[in-house]
């Protein structure tokens, strides 16, 4: 477990020096993500630690969004003054990017179902 | 002199960040017992009920959200190594992704789209304000990279963490009525929408599905984000154009 959390704040760190190093507009841990995903085509496949302790911290990852969530108790304000226009944009958006791309990507697989 | 006492503990354990931690935890798996007691019912999302009652609680004890986030914070650090995780179940998926690239390309950027520009039109025929509208412009990406973008844009970087986790709860809340509602079933296509449209929330949610549905949204949310820190400053001049 030890060497599989090594593992990928190695690769974590990688994608941030790379990033910044390079001026690319991405996260660290985004870019790590990519790096990791290349390394496991080339290696072909994670080890048994490596499954296990990403299956451990995948498996409560929405406990992972609590903290930044509370911080929503910092735009009281601005929330306060625009909350309506805020939410229903969020809410319209959310469910409009939603159907688009379930619609989309049924539709085009249904056409290369047929089609094959 | 146990009130003193009683206050004398109160300030040295709201000074130490284990109170932050242990209250994040308790809130967090007290709210998962709800979940799971309703039978995994989306409405009744785990992120949404902790932060509603940790907020409460920062409230009612007047307590800052920087003491707050000094023990959170711990938590808050996983983060960057579970979405290095990722790549493991993408991994898993390898196969059918190399058979959907083209197919999955497409959507992303129809979906990607549609979130900034839907976003941005909305919020400017109801008002909001211009650093408000370049805050909401990248929410559906994870908060990351959706911070990124905002303080590069002229955004408030702070602002969009929170928009982007309301825009997380929410997908995840109302994805698999919507996807009822639109006859989609195929597990790919709903976890790349979830990952689309909801990012590391949705993902989160999509993983609790099934491990097929997961690592679509998975991919989504990677790709989306990617896509989304390119996309957005350049659709930016337009959108102020258009909705002027």
């Amino acid at each position: 477990m030890l060497n599989a959390i090594t593992l990928l704040l190695v690769f974590q760190l990688a994608g941030e020096v790379i990033a910044r190093g390079l001026g690319i507009p991405l996260p660290g841990p985004v870019l790590g993500m990519a790096l990791l995903f290349v390394a496991l085509i080339l290696r072909g496949g994670p080890g048994k630690n490596l499954q296990a302790t990403a299956n451990g911290l995948l498996g409560h990852l929405s406990l992972l969004f609590v903290p930044a969530g509370a911080g929503i108790m910092l735009h009281a304000d601005r929330l306060a003054s625009e909350w309506q226009a805020l939410l229903a944009a969020l809410v319209i958006s959310t469910l409009a990017a939603l159907a688009v791309s379930a619609l989309v990507l049924t539709v085009i697989l249904r056409r290369r179902g047929s089609g094959s | 002199m146990i009130r003193h006492d009683f206050s004398g503990l109160w300030v040295y354990l709201s000074a130490s960040p284990l109170l932050g931690l242990t209250l994040t935890l308790i809130a967090y798996l007290g709210a998962w017992q709800l979940h799971r007691r309703t039978g995994g019912h989306p409405l009744v999302n785990p992120v949404l009920i902790a932060v509603l009652v940790l907020v409460g609680v920062l409230w009612a004890t007047d307590t800052p959200y920087e003491t707050y986030f000094d023990g959170a914070q711990f938590v808050h650090f996983l983060l960057g190594p579970a979405t290095v995780a990722l790549a493991i179940p993408l991994y898993g998926q390898i196969q059918r992704l190399r058979a959907m690239a083209i197919p999955l390309g497409i959507t992303l950027l129809c979906g990607a789209a549609t979130a900034i520009v839907v976003a941005w039109g909305a919020g400017a025929v109801l008002g909001a304000s211009e650093a408000s509208l370049i805050s909401l412009a990248p929410k559906s990406v994870t908060t990351p990279i959706a911070m990124a973008v905002a303080e590069a844009l002229g955004g408030l970087p702070s602002l969009t963490a929170a928009l982007v986790i309301m825009t997380g709860i929410f997908g995840a809340m109302v994805a698999q009525g919507l996807f009822r509602l639109l006859g989609t079933r195929d597990p790919a296509v709903q976890g790349f929408a979830m990952g689309l449209a909801a990012h590391g929330i949705g993902t989160a949610r999509a993983f609790q599905i099934s491990a097929e549905t997961g690592a679509f949204a998975a991919l989504a949310m990677a790709t989306n984000g990617l896509l989304t820190a390119l996309l957005t400053p350049w659709l930016l001049p337009w959108l102020s154009r258009w909705f002027a």
